[in-house]
């Protein structure tokens, strides 16, 4: 395989210029304009970026935490002048042709997708359990344990113990179905990902909640500061954004 | 003195898992003839190896540093 294939990285309204600096292969990308869209491209080598190149770099988390930065750096750029919806990873077309064809066919639903999301950002918020105290037992433990026999008593302890951890979970549970019914008011749209896996994360923790909403610049600083309230014992949240709206851009709607 | 480069390579990491969260389950699916063809199914499933076969190495050199 030899010459170049056409990387798309985002769809952008007909004014917008493409972004300096490098791209999924180092390349400058480039504006191809097509009525009222914009498609911002890259000319990438075929022999890294055919079927079999890309799957190779897919593969591979080094590669692949590579390909994901250059691609989120240069549809975040996008993101900073104005509405943006981003394209799914590795969406690779033979030459420019291709994609103005596609712009073509999908110019109304990808006109509708960019007035939908106009210049709302995306913005993460994940929750973690903490070891904080769950609130007091209700009752105490009877008097008749005392009674029984060292096993009897260890598993009445062990009972006691799952008891509060239970309690806990449900504690933090509750505090976290608050927080994001709260954010959730504040924004346009949200969306539930998948927990992290603690091995990825590096968190040990019980992960609670991993949701990511689409908020009006007008309402950042309320949902941020929702987000932020550290009044919550039992929780640990993080948010994490701006972020283009990567999670909102269904041309299906919201 | 190592303190403050495990935190920011820890933050790479976390950065790295929010960063796939979105790349590989958002954005426009636009496919065709005209494109590669790498269907949804294909793409998550090969990035899922990835990140499998990846978790050992990355707690390995995090467990190796922090010792």
């Amino acid at each position: 395989v030899t010459g170049s294939l056409t990387y798309l990285y985002a769809v952008v309204p007909a004014a917008v210029t493409a972004p300096q600096l490098p791209g999924v292969d180092a390349e400058a990308p480039r504006a191809l304009v097509e009525g009222r869209l914009t498609a911002v491209v890259g000319s990438v080598a075929a022999q890294r970026f055919d079927e079999e190149g890309i799957a190779h770099d897919l593969e591979d988390l080094r590669r692949l935490e590579v390909l994901a930065r250059a691609h989120h750096g240069v549809v975040a750029a996008l993101a900073e002048d104005g509405p943006v919806a981003p394209v799914r990873l590795a969406t690779i077309f033979r030459d420019d042709d291709g994609v103005r064809t596609l712009l073509r066919e999908r110019a109304e639903e990808l006109t509708t997708l960019l007035e939908r999301l106009g210049t709302c950002r995306e913005w993460g918020v994940k929750v973690w359990a903490t070891g904080s105290p769950a609130p007091p037992e209700p009752a105490a433990t009877p008097a008749t344990t005392t009674n029984g026999s060292p096993g009897t008593a260890y598993l009445m302890r062990r009972r006691a113990e799952r008891e509060a951890g239970s309690r806990q979970h449900a504690h933090g549970t509750a505090l976290t179905d608050r927080l994001h019914a709260e954010l959730s008011g504040i924004a346009l749209a949200e969306h539930r990902l998948a927990l992290q896996d603690a091995s990825l994360s590096g968190r040990r923790e019980e992960m609670l909640l991993n949701a990511t909403y689409l908020v009006r610049r007008e309402d950042e600083d309320a949902f941020r500061s929702t987000a932020g309230a550290d009044g919550d014992e039992g929780i640990d949240v993080v948010c994490t954004g701006p972020w283009p709206p990567f999670s909102f851009s269904t041309v299906a709607g919201p | 003195v190592s303190a403050p480069a495990r935190a920011a390579r820890a933050g790479d990491e976390l950065a790295l898992v929010d960063l796939l969260d979105r790349l590989l389950a958002g954005g426009v699916v636009l496919t065709g003839e005209i494109t590669i063809s790498l269907a949804d199914v294909d793409l998550i499933r090969v990035s899922l190896r990835a990140l499998i076969s990846s978790v050992q190495t990355l707690a390995d050199a995090r467990d190796a540093a922090d010792a």
